[in-house]
């Protein structure tokens, strides 16, 4: 086990490496001069050249790249263009609202799909099946921010029973950030609880169709019992995969989410730095989500081998 | 009274067409009995079983009429909770793959645990001592480790008796068990069908068995049920059904059982060589950034000899090496070391590209019919693709197609069709035509009748012996089945642990073994003192 850890982790550097590759040149081969904006609309074209000096724009790309690289080893994500501030500080600013925001989003869609699912798969065919189908159907079809807004329309406008937008800290006051929360973490969840309420269906039905499945019959065990502790269990490993591979899902609804809620969370800050061209943070930022993205993954992977003993790594 | 009664069974699909899969059958068991219900695949005896236990398939399957009497209580009355209360305390099942059947999640000993909670209220001490209990009443060794294990690490055959222990642990009246040895080798087999027996000795069960081998039946029945297309042919007491049946489907289905007695050997009659492996091994795993160097020798030092228009068997049982040496053969893996020569061709080092020419002297057919062929692939299309691939223009090979088809005894109209359309004996004719449409030197057939019932085998077998004859071609023939081998093979090559026991003609190495192994095996095929064919035991 440590020695397959070691080796995720070695694998995760190449990977990583080409993400920065990616994001150094996508940045830098899109139209639009960083320095242009920086000076203003007025600027002369010798304070344009003395501002991509100080940038180090002039330099060849390669020299700009190792660079780059070099200081994000130190920690250094540069400094923002726009606010001056560096980068770290903005994100670690701007990151709990985001990360509160995805952990009850995520709470809540494994909460809601799976016995969704479970019941989808037990009652196959019936109306209830139906219902979560199509159910799974609208969450995966609907845009994200249509979706905010009818709960906004409907739980805060109409039935003023939850704010409109915003966001307060749990730590400053806890019925507040729930309140605000519960919004965007349901418009965040309909498209995963519609992708993972599909898939423990179709993978409990496949399960559902196995020997072991009629054995627990064949004990005498309730349908309850045998759902729950001998189907369930199995049907899970593709249901995590779905999970992890679905995380990408959420890195981009959290930026449509933030800015129909107005959160000032990482999504917010994408939006922002994007519209700014703020080329330090929107860097920062990718690198930040591939990495996410790429630890979610592995941690899911390891959870394979607790679901299933015949996984071992 | 008798344990179980079936009175007049029916059994229909559950939709419109309601078609009848079972006929109105009849079963009766008694207390401490064995009764073997035998039949081909189709025949309803799984279903007659399933629908005992209520575990009909729902919206598949359902009863339509007739009684199920378990000790005189109708089982077809019972609510859906009055009948889960009545499995695993009054009768219980165990099925023909214990991998499959145990939850591949949960330890061994919760499962059978669960039996226990589900219907007792027995303490937890209480539970883990009714649980080592059986355990050790079913012969399996270190019993808390056992307990503690998930059911990968455990053998088949380990995997086979947690099974009797759940099935057995609240002491049913009935219990029923569903080709419970057909996926063991045979020396397991003997065990655990000596375990059975010893426990309904003990508990007094009444044991429905269901089988397609005749021999199992010949060392466990007390009497004997026939089915065949969801009726009953025949019943009676065991002797009687093997050495007296009334009913000519009986006695097909007896002559159809390949005899142990080796065949008489054929003369040698061309020295050419088809294949020459010598000293072949293959050793799996141990490469790899940073993995456990852990391997695996599947075939050591492996060498023998087929001539052109023979054929030579490998036998052994799971985990052998057969497989591997067959594949290694086919270069479908590469061996580890050694030389596999085809022809006058050394094959053992080609490259993927070099081996091309020689990929069409070697043709394989697999064992599970239902999954060689293409299912979107037409028959003629399966058959053509490897020599339009060769150089062969499509017309001809569609004319050769048509051809081999005939030869193997399906009409030429066959080939517009698709592999769902045919049954498991026809599709392994189809995998058969395919391999031959290449004109190979060498066929490898691995397993290639073990998926099929009695009376397809005989025939199939039959086409091989004919081809073979025909074309001269050389057959290397994988199997665990001694009495398939007894028939076909004109050497045969024991194999155990990778490595060759016993290599010889047939009639020397079967008829008179000298390795223990060997003898080990011949020991433990069921029904070995029987001549199903003759209706009459073997003459000693």
């Amino acid at each position: 086990m440590p020695i397959y850890l070691l080796r995720r982790v070695l694998a995760a550097i190449p990977v990583m490496l080409v993400v920065a590759v990616f994001v150094f040149l996508l940045l830098r081969l899109t139209p639009g001069d960083p320095a242009a904006i920086l000076a203003g609309d007025m600027a002369t074209p010798e304070q344009l050249d003395r501002i991509r000096e100080s940038l180090g724009l002039n330099d060849p790309l390669l020299v700009q790249f190792v660079r780059w690289i070099g200081a994000l080893l130190q920690g250094d994500f540069g400094t923002s263009l726009i606010s001056n501030k560096p980068v770290i500080d903005l994100v670690a600013d701007r990151m709990w609202p985001t990360i509160w925001i995805a952990i009850i989003t995520l709470s809540l869609s494994v909460a809601i799909a799976v016995p969704m699912g479970v019941l989808a798969a037990w009652k196959q065919g019936s109306w209830v099946d139906h219902l979560v189908m199509t159910f799974s159907v609208l969450g995966f079809s609907i845009p994200v921010f249509v979706i905010g807004y009818l709960l906004i329309k409907l739980f805060a406008i109409d039935l003023k029973w939850l704010p409109v937008q915003g966001y307060k800290a749990p730590s400053d006051d806890f019925a507040g950030f729930a309140a605000r929360a519960v919004l965007p973490a349901l418009t965040l969840a309909s498209i995963y609880i519609a992708l993972i309420a599909r898939m423990t269906r179709a993978s409990l039905l496949d399960v559902l169709n196995e020997d072991y499945v009629r054995t627990a019959r064949a004990k005498g065990l309730t349908e309850r019992r045998v759902l729950f502790r001998h189907a369930l269990r199995n049907a899970a490993v593709p249901v995590m995969t779905v999970i992890g591979t679905g995380f990408a899902l959420l890195i981009s609804g959290v930026v449509v989410t933030e800015s129909v809620y107005n959160i000032p969370g990482l999504g917010r800050l994408t939006v922002d730095s994007i519209f700014a061209r703020d080329y330090p943070v929107i860097q920062a930022l990718i690198l930040l989500t591939s990495g996410v993205y790429v630890m979610v993954n592995l941690l899911i992977d390891l959870s394979y081998s607790l679901l299933d003993p015949r996984i071992r790594y | 009274m008798p344990v179980l009664q079936i009175e007049d069974l029916h059994v229909s699909v559950d939709s419109k067409s309601g078609i009848e899969v079972v006929h109105g059958i009849s079963i009766e068991i008694n207390e401490g009995e064995t009764v073997c219900l035998v039949g081909e695949s189709g025949s309803g005896k799984s279903v007659s079983s399933l629908a005992t236990m209520g575990l009909l398939p729902k919206g598949s399957l359902k009863v339509t009429s007739g009684r199920i009497l378990l000790d005189g209580e109708n089982l077809l009355d019972l609510t859906p909770a009055q009948l889960r209360d009545a499995r695993a305390t009054r009768m219980s099942m165990i099925f023909q793959e214990p991998m499959t059947a145990l939850n591949p999640v949960i330890k061994v000993g919760e499962q059978i645990t669960e039996v226990l909670q589900a219907h007792t209220k027995l303490s937890n001490t209480e539970c883990h001592a009714k649980v080592m209990d059986i355990l050790e009443q079913v012969g399996l060794p270190d019993i808390e480790r056992v307990a503690r294990s998930y059911p990968h690490q455990l053998s088949g055959g380990q995997r086979q008796r947690i099974m009797i222990a759940m099935a057995l642990v609240l002491e049913p009246r009935l219990l029923i068990a569903d080709e419970p040895t057909t996926a063991l080798d045979v020396t397991t087999q003997k065990q655990i069908l000596k375990l059975m027996k010893d426990l309904q000795q003990n508990h007094g069960t009444a044991v429905l068995f269901i089988t397609h081998d005749m021999g199992v039946v010949a060392e466990i029945a007390d009497r004997v049920y026939v089915m065949n297309q969801g009726d009953l042919v025949e019943d009676g007491p065991v002797k009687e059904i093997l050495t007296a049946p009334k009913k000519d489907y009986t006695r097909r289905l007896l002559s159809s059982v390949p005899s142990l007695v080796p065949r008489s050997p054929r003369p040698a009659t061309s020295p050419k060589p088809a294949l020459r492996v010598t000293e072949l091994n293959k050793i799996y795993g141990g490469s790899g950034f940073l993995s456990k160097a852990k391997t695996t020798h599947a075939a050591r030092d492996v060498t023998f000899d087929l001539t052109a228009g023979r054929t030579l068997g490998i036998v052994g049982e799971s985990g052998s090496g057969k497989s591997t040496v067959a594949r290694c053969v086919m270069r479908m893996i590469d061996p580890s070391s050694g030389g596999i020569r085809v022809g006058d061709q050394e094959i053992g080092g080609l490259t993927r590209k070099g081996l091309h020419p020689f990929r069409k002297k070697l043709q394989m057919v697999f064992q599970d019919p239902y999954r060689s062929l293409n299912p979107r692939l037409t028959i003629e299309e399966s058959i053509i693709e490897g020599p339009v691939n060769y150089g062969t223009p499509k017309e001809q090979a569609r004319t050769r197609a048509a051809e081999l088809l005939e030869l193997v005894g399906l009409p030429a109209s066959a080939a517009q069709r698709y592999p769902h359309m045919f049954s498991g004996g026809q599709r392994q004719r189809i995998a058969i035509a395919r391999a031959l449409a290449m004109e190979p030197e060498l066929l490898v057939a691995d397993e290639a009748v073990s998926a099929l019932d009695v009376s397809v085998q005989a025939q199939v077998l039959e086409l091989l012996d004919e081809v073979q004859s025909r074309t001269g071609i050389a057959i290397l023939f994988i199997t665990h089945d001694l009495r398939v081998a007894a028939q076909i093979c004109d050497e045969v090559c024991v194999m155990r642990r990778g490595e060759v026991v016993e290599l010889g003609a047939t009639a020397d190495v079967l008829g008179n073994p000298q390795h223990e192994y060997t003898q080990s095996l011949l020991a433990a095929a069921p029904g070995r003192d029987w001549d199903f064919a003759n209706f009459r035991p073997v003459a000693a």
